[in-house]
């Protein structure tokens, strides 16, 4: 069975829990991608950018001295850190950003928590014409003031969230709040595989362009698909976009990695889909961070883009299916796994990445040396300097 | 016969209009809710929306987003504004329902919560982030314990989902006059009437307006389109700034001046 079902269920995950004034809005994106998504010259236009303005497709990389450090798996990296503004965010706000310009919209907002996403949507709102509010919470905005002000540069207005936390769940309570106050022209691109029906299905679709790739690199050098996926996992979308392509390989392992913050058992961290319980949030239906009486609590993880208590529903039904596996990793273990990236192989991974690269390190070693593992590298870490540095007692 | 179905025919009888207030449970704590319900009645309400406090509440603007804060806080919880609507109903019988985000519910259970609810005294419930399409399960238990759910139409919605409305809704709709959240505004939108007679017309039960909702004048103007009026972040302001017997004074006075409006717009 194609998942979601109509009405954006993947089970008992996902749906449509917002209010009626953005109903609507969600029907009419509904049909408007429902017709897009299979429309030629709208795929033609999305390739395009992809490849000329994104630089894609991104190299599959051999990681040849972290796998012979490691002893066990080859072990290849997914560059999507070396597309344009660094992440792989900007393959989703291509998607969105043409799917708002065909349907008349003059102005995109978005949430961000590390500003990622955030530089993705100012980018493709200044490449596309369209004015762009971005919000984020206060306490980003300070993690990652460097980012703050290249969406200015990029003509994106930042408007930070005080409310609540402030951080990413915040400025996707503003943004939502923002959006039902501006609908008749305003799109909103929320940039991971969460927020309410057709939004999940939609990301996925966009990203995973990233997991076809990767089938074909892979056979091209191994001459048969990957025996492990992995991949960070806040909202979820690299993680979605690498293995949506493969779910029906059914020997294909998933692993999605969480963030363990100061460790899962102190209750600091974001990782909803190994601590959590299912609940709803932000118009769907799926693993959250909460108390016992429905209360969403605090995440926590030194990487501003996991930092968030909730997941894509598609995650949730991937878990409680069993089609893939989710563990988590610690800020410590995520700082290893960044230095063991950068000694290792020249590259300076993201802090959600090095998620990713910690656990490679511990299940690498466990494989055969004829195996391999892709790992998505989903952003470069030229944004966490200043993070890095303060966790390593360095100041500039 | 339930106590909001009760209201609203005995307000049709008297030819007047419903004044429906809002205030948060547990804003700044319980003791304090359980008295304010008291002295909203006495000043004129004939409904208690009583808000239950989501640490997310993403349809509402900073007034009701602080007050949430504040009830949280203090401790508010589901069962405990429970306890709050059953101690309340050993003295009253106004109209109670209750009003808040899904999770919260979620996490009590459905079922429990719908039989709970109404054990505890409490007329209907709206779920700002429950759209008919995702009603399904819950409206089966509401149903069974007789908790009417009352559901929310916008200047947004079509044809198709006014009908809906009408066939799932309970108790009375409650029609977003803005489109956008909660919170104060200096004026109602001007083409409100159209759309208000557009929904009338193709729903039986009761139509009640709200959001933005803040001075008399404007209770008067917009229920005299409607069957009656909702003013919560205007009341909510008042926890604010007041506590104690000022709070009760300040409160009383205005839902007074609301009430007020709303039977001089009658003559």
């Amino acid at each position: 069975m194609k998942l979601p079902d109509k009405k954006g269920h993947f089970g008992d995950f996902g749906g449509r829990y917002v209010p009626e004034t953005l109903m609507p809005a969600l029907l009419e994106l509904e049909q408007a991608y429902a017709h897009y998504r299979n429309d030629r010259e709208f795929k033609e236009e999305f390739n395009y950018y992809l490849r000329q303005y994104v630089g894609r497709p991104n190299p599959l990389y051999f990681a040849e001295k972290l796998t012979a450090r490691l002893g066990g798996a080859r072990i290849y990296l997914k560059r999507e850190d070396l597309n344009h503004t660094g992440a792989h965010k900007v393959n989703n706000t291509i998607g969105q950003g043409l799917l708002a310009k065909r349907m008349g919209k003059k102005r995109v907002i978005a949430e961000t928590g590390a500003g990622m996403h955030g530089v993705a949507t100012a980018t493709i709102a200044a490449l596309f014409g369209m004015s762009c509010e971005v919000f984020m919470g206060e306490e980003d905005t300070r993690r990652q003031s460097q980012n703050v002000f290249r969406m200015r540069l990029l003509g994106a207005t930042v408007t930070p969230v005080t409310a609540g936390t402030a951080t990413l769940k915040d400025a996707m309570n503003e943004a939502m709040r923002n959006w039902v106050t501006t609908i008749a022209d305003t799109f909103y691109v929320i940039g991971t595989v969460a927020g309410p029906h057709p939004y999940p299905m939609m990301v996925r679709d966009f990203q995973s362009v990233i997991g076809k790739e990767v089938k074909r690199q892979h056979k091209a050098v191994e001459g048969k698909l990957p025996d492990c996926l992995i991949a960070c996992v806040g909202g979820g979308s690299n993680a979605l976009g690498l293995f949506y392509p493969f779910l029906k390989d059914k020997d294909v392992r998933m692993v999605g990695v969480e963030a363990a913050g100061h460790g899962i058992e102190t209750g600091k961290h974001a990782a909803p889909l190994c601590a959590g319980s299912p609940g709803i949030l932000h118009g769907n239906r799926t693993y959250l961070l909460q108390d016992q009486h429905g209360q969403i609590t605090h995440a926590h993880s030194i990487s501003a883009g996991l930092d968030y208590p909730g997941v894509g529903p598609e995650h949730s039904w991937l878990k409680d299916t069993e089609r893939a596996e989710y563990v988590s990793i610690t800020d410590d273990e995520a700082l290893e796994g960044f230095k063991a990236l950068a000694l290792e192989e020249g590259i300076i991974p993201a802090l959600e990445s090095s998620h990713a690269i910690a656990h490679v390190l511990k299940l690498a070693p466990t494989m055969a040396k004829d195996q391999s593992i892709v790992v998505c590298l989903s952003g470069r870490g030229d944004k966490d300097m200043h993070t890095v540095a303060e966790a390593m007692g360095v100041n500039f | 016969m339930n106590r909001l179905i009760q209201r609203f025919e005995t307000l049709k009888q008297q030819n007047s209009k419903a004044l429906v207030t809002f205030i948060t449970a547990g804003d700044p704590d319980l003791a304090t809710t359980e008295t304010m319900i008291h002295v909203l009645e006495e000043a004129g309400a004939d409904v208690i929306e009583l808000g239950m406090p989501f640490s997310d509440p993403m349809a509402d603007g900073p007034t009701i987003q602080l007050s949430s804060e504040r009830a949280l806080a203090a401790g508010t919880t589901l069962s405990r504004t429970l306890d709050t609507v059953r101690s309340v109903r050993r003295s009253s019988s106004i109209p109670i329902i209750l009003m808040g985000y899904l999770n919260p519910i979620h996490a009590y259970g459905y079922e429990r919560f719908c039989r709970d609810a109404v054990d505890a005294g409490v007329d209907g419930v709206l779920l700002v982030d429950m759209p008919p399409e995702e009603s399904t399960q819950f409206l089966e238990f509401a149903t069974t314990h007789e908790l009417q759910v009352i559901f929310l139409l916008t200047p947004t919605s079509n044809a198709a989902r006014i009908a809906t409305v009408a066939r799932l809704g309970r108790g009375f709709v409650y029609y977003v006059t803005v489109t956008g959240v909660t919170g104060a505004r200096q004026e109602v939108s001007s083409s409100i009437e159209a759309e208000l007679l557009r929904v009338r017309d193709s729903i039986s039960i009761p139509v009640v307006a709200g959001f933005g909702i803040s001075t008399p004048e404007q209770a008067a103007s917009v229920a005299a389109l409607a069957d009656g009026v909702v003013v919560g972040s205007a009341i909510v302001k008042l926890f604010q700034q007041y506590t104690g017997k000022e709070l009760e004074r300040e409160a009383g006075n205005f839902v007074k001046s609301l009430k007020q409006a709303l039977s001089s717009q009658l003559t």
